[in-house]
């Protein structure tokens, strides 16, 4: 079995699981867990946003 | 001078054998190390964040490095891949992870087997500190 994501999708898997162990490994209870859990995630999403506009602008 | 003679007592503490216990099954079995310290929601989503991410790497056509002394990007790449623990011994045993130059996913692949082992030595030491009470 073969699974093709593209880049934006793989990002995004990757985001999220890595988010998950980050989350849970980080902090000490289950509040913080979620809500560091969620900005690790924003974060991840957000370079990878911010990172391709910044390579759109310099091919240009 | 109570309280030093509390702090070397508790210096002097052999290890538990759920602090040896814990890691080493938590390597063996993602999560696993949090499982049996009775942290079962935990244990549950960090086999499945880090046993889904090994085996999309693995479907992607991601490639396993072996043990070798060659380039230094290979022997990271083989430690951040044995951290996966069973998948890894897995995955050789059967010849999977030989890798598709000709697929462009396939380098995402490789990568997320790569971060699947690094974030299970991240989840080991979290089991450890769990076993010695550093962390509830």
């Amino acid at each position: 079995m073969t699974i093709t994501l593209n880049h934006f999708g793989a990002a995004t898997v990757f985001a999220l699981f890595a988010s998950i162990v980050f989350g849970i490994t980080h902090r000490e209870t289950t509040r913080d867990m979620i809500r560091y859990g969620i900005y690790c995630f924003a974060m991840f999403l957000g370079g990878v946003i911010v990172a391709g506009w910044a390579m759109w602008l310099l091919r240009r | 001078m109570a309280n030093s003679t509390a702090e070397k007592a508790k210096v002097a503490e052999p290890v538990s054998t759920m602090a040896v216990l814990a890691p080493a099954i938590g390597w063996l079995i993602p999560g696993a190390g949090h499982m049996i310290q009775k942290r079962w929601i935990r244990g549950v989503l960090l086999f499945i964040s880090i046993v889904t991410l090994f085996l999309l790497g693995l479907a992607m056509q991601g490639r396993i490095y072996k043990a070798n002394g060659g380039d230094i990007l290979d022997i990271l790449g083989f430690v951040g891949d044995v951290g996966a623990g069973a998948l890894y011994i897995i995955t050789l045993a059967m010849d999977w992870g030989t890798g598709a130059i000709q697929l462009a996913t396939a380098d995402y692949g490789t990568k997320f087997m790569i971060v699947a082992g690094l974030l299970n030595f991240i989840a080991m030491a979290d089991a450890y500190h769990i076993a010695i009470g550093k962390k509830q």
